[in-house]
């Protein structure tokens, strides 16, 4: 069931495309800036746990972003903070998270990027990988038997989490259930460390896909276009009632899995490779030879972004973290009657 | 009339079928089929497109539950043997537990666990696990061991706006029958004397509770007059009822289904000796299942368990002391 992507390219249409693509770049732009902000405020021993960066993936992940709509429900992997901030994340959730902000959305109780408004559609990520996915699923059954349509879910993984048994759990659920999910894979050649040869032995993960009659596409993930392009028509069509979709991308992760790691595991002949190239420098040439903006527009965008990000962390940082003395974060249950110890009666 | 423990969790579907449009059952054959043990028969007809088969996904079953609840609704989810949610225990452990405390978002999601051994089920298909999620912030966990509680615990879980995880007995399902479905019942945070005594305190649950009256009886023929504490709940555990209870008798006996190491026994033991060891005119004594796998043949398996026999046996050596 694998199909060949058909849909015009932006570069040949006017107009709307050309304001879509460039909402696109500049939340990877924002993204970008964030994310150097965190890993300095990593390296200066300011942010605490660990920074997990989303460098040469905001493509892909900025496409899933814009491609949803108010009512979606997203469920972002790590390196996801591009399609977060386009799924309209405020930038503050993301510093206030890092900081452990009582005032954030997990009140200092969970940390980096296990954050989420779960009330927005934006679920609240656990470490353990493909697990994500069937909670997606969940959402979209609930809205079933509601009656509501036209919303999608997209969970989104790393190739390394298509070896879990979530994973094929989850898909396998979706294509029974024919639930409009869309489940994008971003191979980015390595598991933390393990490269693609440790993880899988199928000739493409694609095969991942037909194998559940799940319908499958695979594109360029450094390439802002085609993700775009991509990502949207997976999306179209699983809003169009038409089952589970899957998006698999190739690209490189730009980075070590975390800023503890140096990543010296990844070659220089990988690194030179088609697959090395930026996301963000490509889109940056492809609008400058566009001509849909010059250096001058960039650099202002740059600088924005750059004020947004400084604002955000600055408020973050200035705000209290959670009292470990307060009575309020000491239950695991919503249902206080049935909390031990500081029981009440019902 | 008269109805089982199995037509009680039947009913008390029903009725939180009927009552609220947000519940669903999702599990393996729940359907057209009526669950394996028949606890959803009849409901896929009744409320169509709400009783639905799910893929043998145990991990998907559970996070799809999830994120329904997520979405507002009240899903029961029923695992087909309690041994199989070992599959899904990362989504009921580390998603849907540390949901609530993480995000501020309740996760109402019932897992209803047929729990415990019969005759020939072994090592797969007998399992007791309240222990295990007991264990774990952010779930509450009940152990009916009546039909009356059966069906009110089982509607209150379904009301409780956090996950709970629901470990109904596999033995009692045909065998325990009582006159009517209860009007009114016991919030499930408090335990219940099942039957006053002045010698020795039994505290227990499930399906031990009636191995545990069936060992009062046998003990009040030898003039000793055992409580008997049901604590419907282990996960609150009603100390307060426990400890008023050794206050009166001085003695205690937990007593469990579950493998020995650690685990409910052993917590109330703790609790009541940490807190109250004043109380204790004797050692407290617990007895669980034997600490082996749960065996195939009858023989193995009804010593594997603990019995109105050796339940006497060990309430004696508390007694005796």
């Amino acid at each position: 069931m694998v199909q060949s992507a058909v849909e015009p390219s932006i570069s040949a249409a006017a107009g709307a495309e050309c304001e879509f693509y460039l909402k696109a770049f500049r939340f990877m732009l924002l993204s970008r800036v964030l994310d150097e902000k965190f890993a300095s405020l990593y390296r200066a021993g300011k942010i605490m746990g660990g920074v997990f960066l989303g460098r040469g993936q905001e493509a892909l992940s900025v496409s899933i972003g814009v491609h949803l709509r108010p009512g979606d429900i997203f469920a972002p992997l790590i390196r996801d903070l591009a399609g977060r901030l386009a799924f309209n994340e405020p930038i503050l959730d993301a510093a206030r998270t890092y900081f452990g902000s009582a005032l954030g959305p997990m009140r200092g109780r969970d940390g980096n990027v296990h954050r989420g408004r779960p009330q927005s559609g934006l679920l609240a990520m656990i470490s353990h990988l493909g697990a994500m996915i069937s909670v997606v699923n969940g959402g979209l059954f609930a809205r079933r038997l509601r009656g509501v349509k036209g919303t999608v879910g997209v969970a989104s993984c790393g190739e390394g989490a298509t070896s879990t048994g979530s994973f094929h759990e989850a898909l396998n659920q979706a294509a029974v259930e024919k639930l409009p999910l869309v489940m994008v894979v971003a191979n980015n050649q390595f598991a933390y460390s393990t490269p693609t040869q440790r993880q899988f032995a199928c000739n493409s993960l694609l095969d991942r896909a037909a194998g559940y009659g799940v319908a499958g596409y695979e594109v360029d993930g450094t390439d802002l276009e085609a993700c775009l392009r991509v990502v949207g028509q997976a999306v179209a069509k699983a809003r169009a009632d038409q089952g589970p979709q899957l998006v698999l991308a190739r690209l490189l992760r730009l980075c070590g899995h975390g800023e503890h790691d140096d990543a010296h595991y990844i070659g220089a002949e990988l690194k030179a490779s088609d697959l090395g190239q930026d996301c963000l420098k490509l889109a940056e040439k492809f609008v400058l030879q566009q001509g849909w903006v010059d250096a001058a527009q960039l650099e202002q965008w740059r600088a924005e972004a750059v004020q947004q990000v400084e604002a955000a962390v600055v408020t973050a940082q200035r705000e209290p973290g959670p009292d470990p003395f307060s009575a309020n974060y000491w239950s695991a249950l919503s249902s206080q009657y049935l909390v031990e110890g500081g029981a009440t009666e019902r | 009339m008269s109805i089982t423990y199995l037509e009680a969790i039947r009913e008390a579907q029903a009725r939180a079928l009927a009552d609220d449009p947000r519940v669903f059952i999702y599990g393996q054959d729940v359907g057209a089929f009526g669950g394996a043990f028949k606890a959803t028969k009849g409901l896929a007809q009744q409320f169509p497109g709400r009783v639905l088969d799910s893929p043998i996904s145990e991990d998907a079953m559970a996070g799809l539950a999830i994120g329904a609840a997520l979405e507002g609704m009240r899903p029961i989810l029923e695992m087909q043997f309690a041994d199989f949610s070992t599959i899904a225990f990362n989504q009921i452990v580390n998603q849907a537990a540390t949901m609530f405390w993480r995000t501020n978002v309740s996760c109402p999601l019932t897992v209803r666990l047929p729990c415990g051994g019969t005759m020939g089920s072994g090592p797969f298909h007998s399992q007791m696990l309240e222990t295990i999620y007991s264990h774990y912030p952010g779930l509450v966990v009940l152990t009916p061991a009546t039909v009356e509680d059966a069906y009110s615990m089982l509607l209150e879980a379904v009301a409780i706006d956090d996950p709970v995880i629901f470990c109904e007995h596999k033995l009692l399902y045909y065998h325990l029958k009582a006159d009517a479905l209860p009007t009114e019942a016991l919030p499930a945070n408090k335990a219940r004397i099942a039957r006053a005594g002045r010698d020795l305190t039994l505290v227990t649950y499930s399906a031990m509770v009636h191995e545990s009256l069936a060992a009062a009886d046998e003990l009040r023929g030898e003039g000793w007059e055992v409580e008997v504490v049901d604590l419907r709940a282990v996960k609150p555990l009603d100390t307060d009822t426990v400890m008023a209870s050794v206050a009166r008798t001085g003695r205690l006996l937990c007593v469990g289904e579950a493998f020995p190491w650690g685990g409910v026994t052993a917590e109330v033991v703790s609790r009541v000796v940490c807190e109250g060891f004043d109380l204790l005119d004797a050692p407290p004594r617990r007895l669980n299942a034997k600490d082996t796998p749960i065996p195939y043949h009858p023989n193995l398996w009804s010593a594997h368990r603990p019995t109105a026999r050796t339940i006497a046996m060990a309430a004696r050596k508390v007694l005796q002391s």
